[in-house]
């Protein structure tokens, strides 16, 4: 069944260390008054500005093994296909955070108020990427309310254009859940928009299921690794 | 301190009101804005891009220091236009077609206005027709080129081919950039150069087009 959810502006709200690292501002630096400043005012844009939403919808594995295939582009090995035919459950998702801070984000370029506007980036960046997470922990908890079998239940999101999943999968993704219905497009060259916006699969299972090696071909020339900090979510019943 | 030593610490406090106030008395003084435009605004952001290559200050800064620049630019550009001053170098700047994303570009561009090129800026999703002919059209000395998925990088190489064809390409340099760019994929389509972030896309325009 496909849900519409309007998520909280404040959780998915980054912490501000987060925004520095992405602006290059090590944790260990602490910046001076006039970024703490205008942090404070990127974060106060954004609450005002930010409509975050998510569509999401469960899928049986073999449906999910159609819109898996796309458009034949894939890695032959990949930690998605190796995960879903395991996963006891399965759900695809798409958020945003809106068009409006990206529209605020280009104003601020146009009238020079390029710290600002770089900040305002920043954050909308990390609080897509906190959106997906939050979808991510409401999946879960969902399913540990009505799993049965398993004491601990874990979850991780996967998306085309990351681990050998190629980008031309939106295209099957967008035909099956249809974000459109929250304001989500998507160009021919699998460019969504709005820009902030996160599109994956959710999968669920035995906290095992999500170990994922650094060691497929493609992981050479990936310059995030962000897989093996990344931990999946996990929830006892 | 002079005055011109006075702009170019303005500047790299990113002070845009100071820098304003002391290119405005600079040319009040008669000091031929070549030289206010190079030995304080320039001097100024060359400091600024030396120490964010040493990790002593971060991107907002430079940003700052970038809006100053730009007050100073504001009262120099038509003095200099009047008295036929020429640039660093002309650049037609833009994300490729089917990629909507700018910031990157925007750094970039932000970047080398701040070493004294003049730069076109298309925005995003620009077809390779719209570089090429803009770059013609402004007798540009380099195309830079910006993509962030997989999937608009190919639109690269289709501008090299269009300048190729149009005989352009011993006279107009493409650089490009951009998340999934390498340094790899500008040999393999026959870029002049690839930059990493906005300083080294300054450094790689200067060797490539930059007069002094
Ligand atoms: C002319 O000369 C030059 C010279 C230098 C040039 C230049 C031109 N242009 C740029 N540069 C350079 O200088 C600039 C200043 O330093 C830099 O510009 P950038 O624009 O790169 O830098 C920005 C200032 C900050 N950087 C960024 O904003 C991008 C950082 C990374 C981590 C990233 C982020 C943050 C995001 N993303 Co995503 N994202 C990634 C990125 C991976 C990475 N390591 O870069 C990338 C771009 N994303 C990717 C993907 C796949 C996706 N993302 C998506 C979503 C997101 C977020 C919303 C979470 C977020 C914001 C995106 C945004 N930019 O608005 C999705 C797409 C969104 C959409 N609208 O379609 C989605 C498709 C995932 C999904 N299915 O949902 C990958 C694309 C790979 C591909 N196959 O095409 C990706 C490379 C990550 C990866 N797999 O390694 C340099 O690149």
């Amino acid at each position: 069944m496909k849900k519409i959810v309007s998520l909280p502006v404040r959780g998915v709200l980054p912490e501000e260390a987060e925004v520095l690292q992405a602006q290059g501002i090590p944790a260990a630096e602490k910046p001076d008054d006039r970024i703490i400043g205008l942090l404070d005012d990127a974060f106060t844009l954004f609450e005002q500005l930010a409509r975050p939403v998510a569509i999401m919808a469960e899928i049986s594995t073999l449906e999910f093994e159609k819109i898996y295939a796309g458009e034949g582009r894939n890695e032959p090995v990949t930690p998605v296909a190796e995960i879903y035919p395991q996963a006891e459950c399965l759900a695809l998702f798409a958020v945003t955070i809106g068009h409006d801070v990206e529209t605020k984000i280009s104003e601020l370029f146009q009238t020079r108020e390029f710290a600002l506007g770089s900040l305002l980036d920043a954050v909308a960046s990390a609080a897509a990427d906190r959106a997906a997470a939050d979808i991510e922990y409401r999946f879960l908890e969902n399913l540990v309310k009505r799993q049965q079998t398993m004491t601990t239940m874990a979850a991780s999101r996967f998306s085309p254009g990351y681990c050998g999943w190629h980008i031309s999968g939106q295209k099957r993704l967008f035909a099956y859940l249809q974000p459109e219905e929250i304001g989500i497009t998507l160009r021919s060259s699998f460019l969504m928009e709005p820009l902030k916006s996160v599109s994956g699969v959710l999968l669920a299972g035995a906290p095992g299921l999500f170990v994922i090696a650094d060691s497929y071909p493609f992981c050479a020339a990936c310059q995030d690794h962000s897989c093996q900090t990344r931990m999946p979510t996990r929830l006892s019943i | 301190m002079g005055i011109l030593e006075q702009i170019s610490a303005s500047l790299q406090k990113g002070n845009d009101t100071h820098v304003a106030e002391l290119t405005r008395r600079a040319i009040e003084k008669k000091l031929p804005p070549k030289q206010i435009l190079d030995d304080g605004l320039i001097g100024g952001m060359a400091v600024i891009g030396e120490r964010f290559k040493a990790h002593e200050i971060f991107l907002p800064q430079v940003l700052l220091a970038a809006r100053a620049m730009y007050a100073g630019m504001d009262l120099l550009k038509p003095l200099m236009i009047r008295e036929n001053i020429p640039t660093s170098g002309k650049v037609v700047i833009g994300s490729v077609q089917g990629d909507l994303h700018d910031i990157g570009k925007n750094l970039v561009a932000i970047m080398l206005k701040g070493a004294g090129f003049e730069v076109i800026d298309l925005g995003s999703d620009v077809t390779p027709e719209q570089f090429v002919s803009a770059a013609e059209k402004e007798e540009a000395g380099a195309i830079g080129l910006s993509a962030l998925l997989t999937t608009t990088m190919p639109v690269m190489k289709q501008v090299i081919d269009l300048l190729r064809e149009r005989r352009l390409l011993s006279k107009i340099k493409v650089i490009i950039g951009g998340a999934p760019v390498t340094q790899k994929f500008a040999d393999q389509i026959g870029a002049d150069a690839y930059a990493f972030d906005g300083v080294s896309a300054v450094e790689r325009v200067k060797a490539l087009i930059g007069r002094e």
